[in-house]
């Protein structure tokens, strides 16, 4: 391998590693604007200038020159503080300075760096340059005048969010970012370049004004708004969730979250059921602990285990879906279910509903199909590491589905199931590919299994990955895509109905039952049940509103819990702020009604429940574990059950984006995202 | 150079005409398939050739020929200053060069002349025939001052040519554009005062040749 002195210390590189890159391994920091680790190097902010021999005796930007072997790096010279401070200077000719009332005020690139590398004081006396305000939508808030123009935003938005909605406009010291005659930025993940603003040009307009970094907590847990379980960070203040940013994983994440992941917080103070309810003459009134067990254990005790049913949300924790589950199993139900969409997958091995290849290991696919979904909408994040694939020109992609704009090239190989056994008979150029394939990857929607003829076309997908050997030695790329951050731990708890038990969908028919369980289960037709519904949730949505009980519970950033990502990945969930109001933390909800319906769980404490959860359920006490890392073998055979397929178009089981759960429905900025996107609205209104 | 910015009056729409059309078709024609943007300043050249300047239905024009994002469109045409983003004169529009050869052989003299007769620059005439910018150097400045009137270089002006020009473009002539005072392009201003002398030109101060290996000069046989 290639070395470099840097600082007279000297380093071993890799080849195609920058100078800026190689400074680093050797343990310099490089200040730096325009330059990020995942986007494409610009070089224009001129902060990284270091002195490097042999070479023009000229300070020059590392980030952009290749590190060359017997290359001396020198990053503390007087000749680079001398050239910092001047950058410094020159980017801060036409920066307000109004740090005091610039939310980015704490956590600033441009604040660190000018006291860590600026003068002390400015000479600068003209008047400074003007920026015409600019709109981008309800997420981001824009103050242009102080923008340093390093251009991360334009390219993470061309790059990595595929929607090139933000460019660089005029030249020279007239430059400008904007969007095309201010519309909002129509991506799902637009407002990670308010993270990538180094200064305060693009930040948050729902925090706008609420805090300052200094006096948040931050709790670092993960996310439930989909089925990737991304890395975040909850930052809150007292009991108020004020905003999640993203964290680094780059086994799931990255470094970016979707919109949805980051906005939808302000639903967590907004609908939210705070105290006990019980119906009375009509209406929900509300009660107390005690009145609220008493009507719910009468309920229970006066009704035979088999018309009682349980189904749990998509936003559970898996200790939450465990304790009920071991209270109405000790009860004797057999109508359990955490798969309110009729999800037909849940029996056989567990690989069956995984993602096996893992999210990171999606990179090492060369072709991928994609059978009813549209990643875009179920998983923007999973989305953009498929775009980013496919940019790199290493994946070919197609899609059995609707043909939506996933922001990158594929082959629509037709809407519905008849295109699996088209595809499967071969003849088109994607056939080809996809039987050439050293490592084919086929992602599985809800889109098409939660069809009435879903078994079927689950048999046709997996007979189809068999045949291209989707499934072999080293590789398991049979994935299958979840849109609920609960379903694979309720799936792997065996939160399915017992032999003899109902379905969610049998469960919600009229007569089917007399007294129905909703662990936060909101997505559900309601209309028809005419049994007795206890809502254990956090929302004051569908389910709420048809409840007879209402036992208020703990949303994901008010609980410790584990959650099961689309992988199988079992991640901590920590809790930032407490429940509100007399809400409870779901488990010990439970707890207490087993003690009073004569069938007290073995446990008094979630670190008890866990251990109880790890014994019976081992693979939970892996955390932080990807199953498919370890290819395994699927018999994708036993998938499904052959039969007729409808000619009904797949359809992308996610609508609406910004609407998909009880927290984001309750959110505001999250139904003027809706509304925007619907067209209902205009940008700069 | 100050901001530029999309005129505040746009048109509804914009469509390429025939032949420009088949220009644009041409331009595109020229590059690589999934190439196409590469013509996307030749294809706003055209807009700005058939309407005078770009306007912004244009841009989505431009933007949907080529299948680019109309942002990208957009960044080139406020980029280059070339591009006229507000309407600009009917008859003839007026680039005069400011920049020092031009300002020190009398180009202040010249805006002043151009603000009388048409306008303050930057702005339409009332009749919207004139308009008239200042432009940083166009490179001809052995020839200063100067200005670009529409397509051609009018060169070696004084207020009085150029308020003559300016004149037989509102009368409906098309002037000849060069030099007011009629000298050959950059050449020195009357006769050649250097390389003079006559016998450099008819040959005889060239030496005779002997090549190598020549064969022998053929004879009358």
């Amino acid at each position: 391998m290639p070395k470099a002195k840097v600082n007279g210390v000297e380093v071993e590189f890799e080849n195609g590693m920058t100078v800026l890159q190689v400074a680093e391994l050797a343990g310099q920091e490089i200040p730096r604007f325009c330059y990020h680790e995942r986007l494409s190097i610009a070089g224009n902010c001129r902060m990284c200038l270091v002195e490097v021999k042999p070479g023009p005796p000229k300070p020059q930007a590392s980030c952009a020159l290749p590190a060359a072997d017997g290359q001396e790096i020198i990053t503390d010279s007087p000749m680079v503080q001398k050239a910092r401070k001047g950058v410094m200077e020159f980017l801060l000719i036409n920066h307000p300075l109004d740090c005091p009332i610039c939310d980015q005020g704490g956590e600033c690139d441009l604040q660190d760096q000018s006291v860590g590398y600026g003068r002390d004081e400015t000479r600068y006396a003209e008047n400074k340059r003007a920026v015409e305000e600019k709109h981008m939508g309800p997420l981001i808030k824009t103050a242009m005048t102080r923008c340093i123009q390093c251009t991360r935003c334009v390219r993470f938005i061309t790059e990595i969010a595929g929607v090139p909605d933000i460019g660089l406009i005029s030249r020279g010291e007239d430059v400008e970012i904007t969007t095309y005659l201010d519309k909002a930025v129509a991506s799902e993940l637009s407002a990670n370049v308010i993270d990538l603003c180094p200064v305060g040009a693009l930040t948050s307009r729902p925090y706008a004004y609420n805090a300052r970094p200094w006096e948040l907590t931050k709790t670092e847990t993960v996310d439930v708004m989909d089925a990737l379980g991304s890395a975040i960070r909850v930052d809150a203040r007292g009991p108020a969730v004020l905003r999640v940013l993203p964290r680094v994983n780059d086994a799931v994440n990255e470094e970016w979250i979707s919109d949805k992941t980051r906005y939808a917080c302000d639903g967590l103070a907004r609908q939210r059921l705070d105290r006990p309810m019980v119906r009375r003459d009509g209406r929900l009134k509300p009660a107390s602990w005690g009145e609220a067990f008493a009507a719910v254990t009468a309920r229970l005790e006066a009704t035979a285990a088999d018309r009682i049913g349980v189904i749990a949300g998509d936003l559970q924790d898996i200790e939450s879906m465990k304790a009920a589950k071991d209270l109405f199993a000790a009860l004797g139900v057999a109508s359990l279910d955490c798969r309110q969409d009729g999800l037909v997958l849940g029996s056989g091995p567990r690989e069956s509903w995984l993602f096996n290849s893992t999210i990171e290991g999606l990179e090492q696919a060369d072709v991928i199909l994609l059978v009813g979904t549209n990643p875009r909408l179920e998983a923007p994040v999973l989305n953009a590491r498929i775009r980013k694939l496919w940019m790199a020109g290493k994946a070919r992609v197609g899609v059995i589905g609707e043909a939506a704009d996933l922001t990158y090239r594929y082959d629509h190989l037709g809407a519905g199931p008849s295109a699996i056994a088209e595809l499967a008979a071969g003849g088109s150029s994607f056939a080809d590919a996809l039987k050439g394939a050293k490592r084919p990857a086929i992602i599985v929607g809800q889109g098409a299994l939660t069809r009435s003829d879903s078994q079927a076309v689950l048999a046709a997908v997996a007979s189809l990955g068999a045949a291209v050997g989707v499934v072999r030695e080293g590789w398991n790329g049979w994935n299958v895509l979840h849109t609920a951050a609960a379903r694979v731990g309720g799936l792997d708890l065996g939160f399915t109905p017992a032999p003899g038990g109902k379905s969610a969908t049998e469960m919600t028919a009229k007569g089917a039952l007399d007294v129905l369980v909703l662990l936060g289960a909101d997505e559900l037709d309601l209309s028809q049940t005419d049994a007795f519904v206890i809502y254990l949730g956090t929302h004051g949505d569908a389910g709420a509103h048809r409840a007879d009980v209402i036992l208020p519970g703990a949303a994901y950033t008010e609980k410790n819990g584990l959650y099961a990502n689309t992988e199988g990945r079992v991640q901590r969930g920590e809790r930032a702020v407490f429940p509100k109001g007399e809400a409870k933390e779901d488990w010990s909800i439970f707890r207490a009604l087993s003690d009073l319906l004569g069938h007290r769980l073995p446990y008094d404490t979630l670190e008890q429940l866990r251990a109880k959860l790890f014994a019976e359920h081992p693979t939970f006490g892996q955390l932080d574990y990807a199953p498919g890392s370890t290819p395994t073998a699927l018999d994708l055979a036993a998938l499904g059950v052959a039969g007729a397929l409808s000619d009904a178009p797949f359809a992308s089981s996610v609508g609406a984006f910004h609407l998909t759960n009880p927290i984001a429905r309750a959110s505001v900025t999250m139904a003027e995202c809706a509304a925007l996107s619907t067209g209902l609205k205009l940008a700069a209104e | 150079m100050s901001v530029r910015r999309l005129a505040k009056n746009q048109p509804a729409s914009f469509a390429f005409s025939q032949e420009a059309r088949e220009k644009a078709d041409w331009w595109i024609a020229k590059f690589p398939a999934g190439r196409q943007q590469s013509a996307v300043i030749p294809l706003l050249w055209l807009v700005q050739k058939q309407e005078g300047w770009v306007c912004e239905p244009a841009l989505r024009v431009v933007a949907g020929l080529l299948s680019m994002p109309v942002i990208r469109v957009l960044e080139i045409a406020t980029f280059y200053t070339m591009f006229q983003l507000t309407p600009v004169g009917t008859v003839a529009h007026v680039q005069l060069c400011g920049t020092t050869p031009c300002m020190l052989r009398g180009a202040n003299a010249l805006k002043a002349v151009l603000s009388d007769k048409i306008g303050p620059k930057d702005h339409c005439s009332a009749d919207g025939k004139f308009s008239w910018e200042e432009v940083e150097c166009l490179g001809a400045c052995a020839n200063a001052p100067m200005a670009a009137i529409n397509d051609y270089y009018h060169e070696d002006l004084t207020p009085e040519s150029l308020a003559g020009i300016v004149d037989r473009f509102a009368a409906g002539d098309a002037p000849a554009p060069g030099s007011a005072i009629g000298r050959q392009g950059s050449a020195p201003v009357g006769d050649p005062l250097t390389l003079t002398d006559p016998s450099l030109y008819d040959g005889s101060r060239a030496k005779p040749l002997s090549l190598p290996n020549l064969p022998a000069p053929a004879t009358a046989e």
